[in-house]
């Protein structure tokens, strides 16, 4: 695929749904990608609000919306198990697959690699197009199987067989499944294929940003992981629809009936791919807004990150451990015990290079000039939070304590301060960072501090509560709580939790409203409103299609702030002198 | 107190006592680190915040320009002129290295001995308790031998709602077997050796106040034991995702004296159904 560097100089016109829809330039992909992802984020969040109404008071209707229901889902407006089942299936399924990995590598990513390291465009634009066009397809895909006769898929985000065999709804995910992870496979492609041959002269690989870093490890991440689960749910795929059985034993006696199938199949194998896959996707939902947060802090403390090195260093090695740590999500599964001791190892391995990044992001602080900005104050938020995230993964990757707390509410809060007070917190501060760049205009301060307080107080409230009720032995996904003697004296923490999802949702409207406002109407803004160093703000605010008026020429480290001797405490990468 | 609080459950088998020591040394360890790191934060956030005419500090990253000798001290061992040079890396990785030292401690002196105790160790002898568990959507069997000790085999060709785990009344080492639903007894201080199997989905076997916990897969048989230090009835609960109807799957288990237990064995075999073994159990539908 070849690729006019000058391209932008004689361009034709291009219809309005060259322009905008079907597009080949990264930006306007990433932007497209950054709507559709958040839109699905809320209709993850949304659902997640359903079924909160559920745990905090079951057998009560659904207010105001209950009855539009039909019968099957919710008889008189009353959450059923099955739909119950089908809403926490959905909400993590579009949570991680079709939220946050397209937000931190779809938009993020597409947006911003390319402008950091000085290129023109992603290396395959057509392919990168593809991406996003298979992408929005698989997700509509996901969301119409509620329509299916049956419902969603009903056996969690993990599809265990040989409850996913034999729930309905299946089919449709597994082939949604199948487009999603050929999306992100064509966009890792792309990534690697421009962080590897479109660096601008001068940029070198010790010259990139952590930011970019981050992206390439993940690029990695997905390309060697997701195709063993592609492959794994073609598998099930077979299972359902023809009937053989790679995951199904012999002489099953479903309600009653045996089982048709031939049997002489094995439950654990799916497990065993699955978690290969999603492990390090777990990396992939949390490296690139580690990324976003070491470039945030950089920025606002005027000075180099500490350990630029180390924290580069600790992403690679992360990448390479996570695929040596799956089955401790499968110390309790019947896989042989002595397993369990090799992956208890791993697992404390992996701890040690995220503590270091978590350090040195904190060490940058010191002898900073801190600017506490909005896209500041969320960099800063994902420290001690998703150090909560990562303390409580302590219990759970030991197997002894993992005995007791697998599966119960303990594992729901740990993942979500890892991936919500983490990932989604540095998400939404790389919106309030890179905006500007985007529209060429500012975010409203006001409403972003609202914004962020609002948020990260309410997501705490929201999965503090989850610690506790884990801790009194609490499982997850029950439909009804209270019929189980164990969870009653922690109901209270659900009604809590739930009254916290309520807030979180009513402070996104600000967000929301503040987004589409400042897009035309915002305060206009220049080329590098933060004073900033790395390539990205070295191109007009919104960049021209092939971003650079001349390919940049890269002089320096990509953090190179409060310099002894220079005028401006500041000095850019494509700066000559 | 109940058995049930807002934080573990009371603790009634003979392993409870070391996972919970484990899970509070590692919250207690937890919250140190946490404040720790929070206080220093906190520091810096006020210390390092923006102020008019104060200038970022750039550190120095090389911590010992070349030119400038190491001490003897340090030439002498190996690598000590390497550790010198970059010493203010390695003190920022001297967090890392006290959660590494307590991570191994706790893999080599807790995690590994315990876990080897609790899973790879199978019990033996006359005195173990033995019970065979069926689980299934949304109910546990739970299936005793009898005095002879010998279960009675099970087909599945004979699972029926009357018979549910297919117990082969005709065999006579089923004679004398008892099949409970959602009712575990077990006596107390004795090891229970459950053998764990599952007819469709997969379960998971969980008892909070025992701290135990194990999935069952079809097609496979999953030993568990466990050693009931005080009497009483606690929760059965189903702790993997099986269906619609997963958070009604739940049982009792009874932890009795020897005589108690004796004495309601005795009861149950008294009250034995007879044989059920329909021909063709799709007819009886």
């Amino acid at each position: 695929m070849s690729q006019d560097p000058h391209g932008h100089a004689h361009h034709p016109e291009l219809t309005f749904w060259e322009k905008y829809v079907f597009s080949v330039d990264h930006k306007v992909i990433g932007l497209q990608y950054l709507i559709t992802s958040f839109f699905f984020l809320l209709i993850g969040f949304g659902l997640m609000m359903l079924m909160r109404w559920q745990l905090a008071f079951p057998g009560r209707a659904i207010p105001l919306i209950g009855h539009m229901f039909s019968a099957d889902l919710a008889p008189n407006g009353v959450m059923s198990g099955e739909f119950y089942n089908a809403l926490g299936a959905m909400h993590g399924t579009i949570m991680v697959f079709l939220g946050i990995v397209p937000l931190g590598v779809g938009a993020y990513g597409n947006y911003v690699l390319p402008l950091q390291i000085g290129a023109p465009d992603m290396a395959f634009p057509r392919m990168n197009m593809m991406s996003y066009w298979l992408y929005l397809p698989g997700g509509i895909l996901m969301l119409s199987s509620f329509l299916m006769p049956g419902g969603a898929a009903q056996s969690g985000w993990t599809s265990y067989p040989p409850l996913s065999i034999i729930n309905p709804g299946q089919t449709m995910w597994l082939l949604s499944m199948v487009v999603l992870i050929t999306s992100s496979l064509l966009g890792a492609i792309n990534f690697l294929v421009t962080t590897i041959n479109m660096r601008a002269p001068g940029m070198s690989l010790w010259r990139m940003p952590v930011f970019c870093w981050a992206q390439f490890v993940t690029a990695v991440l997905l390309l060697l992981a997701f195709p063993p689960l592609e492959a794994a749910s073609i598998l099930q795929l077979m299972d359902r629809v023809f009937h053989t059985s790679f995951y199904m034993p012999k002489d099953l006696v479903i309600l009653g009936q045996a089982y048709a199938g031939s049997g002489g199949g094995q439950p654990l194998l799916w497990q065993h791919l699955f978690w290969f896959l999603a492990h390090p996707e777990v990396y992939v939902l949390v490296l690139p807004p580690m990324g976003i947060v070491a470039e945030i802090i950089a920025n606002n403390t005027r000075k180099p990150l500490h350990g630029y090195k180390t924290l580069v260093l600790s992403m690679v090695a992360i990448g390479v451990m996570s695929f040596m740590v799956w089955a401790h999500h499968m110390f309790i599964s019947g896989m042989s015990a002595s397993l369990g001791n090799f992956f208890l190892v791993t697992t404390m391995i992996i701890s040690v290079p995220s503590v270091a990044i978590l350090t040195c992001l904190i060490f940058s602080l010191k002898g900073g000039s801190i600017r506490y900005n909005v896209p500041m104050l969320f960099a800063l938020a994902f420290l001690p939070l998703f150090g909560i995230g990562g303390l409580t993964g302590l219990p759970l990757g030991l197997t002894v304590t993992d005995i007791y707390l697998h599966d119960t509410y303990y594992v729901i809060g740990h993942f979500h301060f890892v991936v919500v007070t983490g990932s989604i917190i540095a998400l939404l501060g790389g919106v309030y960072h890179w905006f500007p760049k985007w529209y060429g205009r500012k975010m409203n301060d006001r409403l972003g501090y609202i914004h962020f307080w609002g948020t990260t107080i309410s997501m705490c409230a929201i999965f503090m509560p989850m610690l506790f009720m884990g801790m009194a032995g609490a499982q997850r996904r029950l439909y009804d709580p209270t019929a189980q003697l164990h969870n009653l004296p922690v109901q209270s923490w659900n009604i809590v939790s739930t009254y916290a999802a309520y807030a979180l949702a009513l402070f996104q409207l600000p967000f929301i409203y503040n987004f589409f406002h400042s897009m035309w109407f915002g305060e206009k803004t220049v080329e590098n409103p933060w004073k900033a160093t790395t390539l990205e703000w070295a191109c007009p605010s919104p960049p021209p299609h092939g971003n650079f008026e001349k390919t940049p020429k890269v002089h320096r480290g990509p953090y190179e702030y409060s310099v002894v001797g220079r005028k401006t405490d500041y000095w850019m990468q494509t700066d000559a002198s | 107190m109940g058995t049930y609080g807002w934080s573990l459950p009371v603790a009634a088998s003979s392993y409870a006592g070391s996972i919970d020591f484990g899970i509070w040394l590692i919250h207690a360890a937890m919250l140190g680190i946490f404040a720790l790191w929070g206080a220093f934060f906190v520091y810096l956030l006020v210390k390092y915040r923006a102020r008019p005419g104060v200038a970022a500090e750039r550190e120095d990253h090389e911590d010992t320009p070349s030119h400038i000798s190491v001490p003897d001290s340090f030439s002498k061992f190996p690598f000590g002129q390497l550790l010198y040079r970059n010493k203010g890396a390695l003190k920022s990785l001297v967090p890392d290295m006290i959660i590494m030292a307590f991570e191994i401690a706790l893999i080599v002196f807790y995690a590994i001995p315990v876990w080897s105790k609790i899973k790879m160790v199978v019990p033996e002898g006359p005195e173990v308790v033995h019970v065979q568990l069926i689980a299934e959507q949304f109910a546990w069997s739970f299936h005793y031998a009898g005095p002879d000790k010998k279960f009675g085999p099970r087909r599945s060709e004979l699972v029926h709602f009357s018979n549910p785990i297919g117990l082969d009344r005709s065999d006579p080492a089923s004679h004398d077997d008892v099949v409970m639903g959602n009712e575990l007894r077990l006596p107390v201080n004795k090891v229970a050796l459950l053998k764990m199997y599952s007819k469709d989905v997969i379960h998971s076997f969980f008892v909070p106040e025992f701290r135990i916990k194990q999935d069952i897969l079809p097609g496979m048989e999953m030993p568990l034991w466990v050693e009931p230090t005080k009497t009483g009835k606690f929760e059965i609960a189903c702790a993997q995702l099986c269906g619609f109807a997963h958070a009604l799957m739940r049982g009792d288990v009874y932890v009795q004296t020897q005589e108690e237990f004796d004495a309601w064995y005795k009861s149950r075999l008294a009250a034995n159904p007879a044989a059920a073994t329909p021909t063709n159990p799709s007819e009886e539908f």
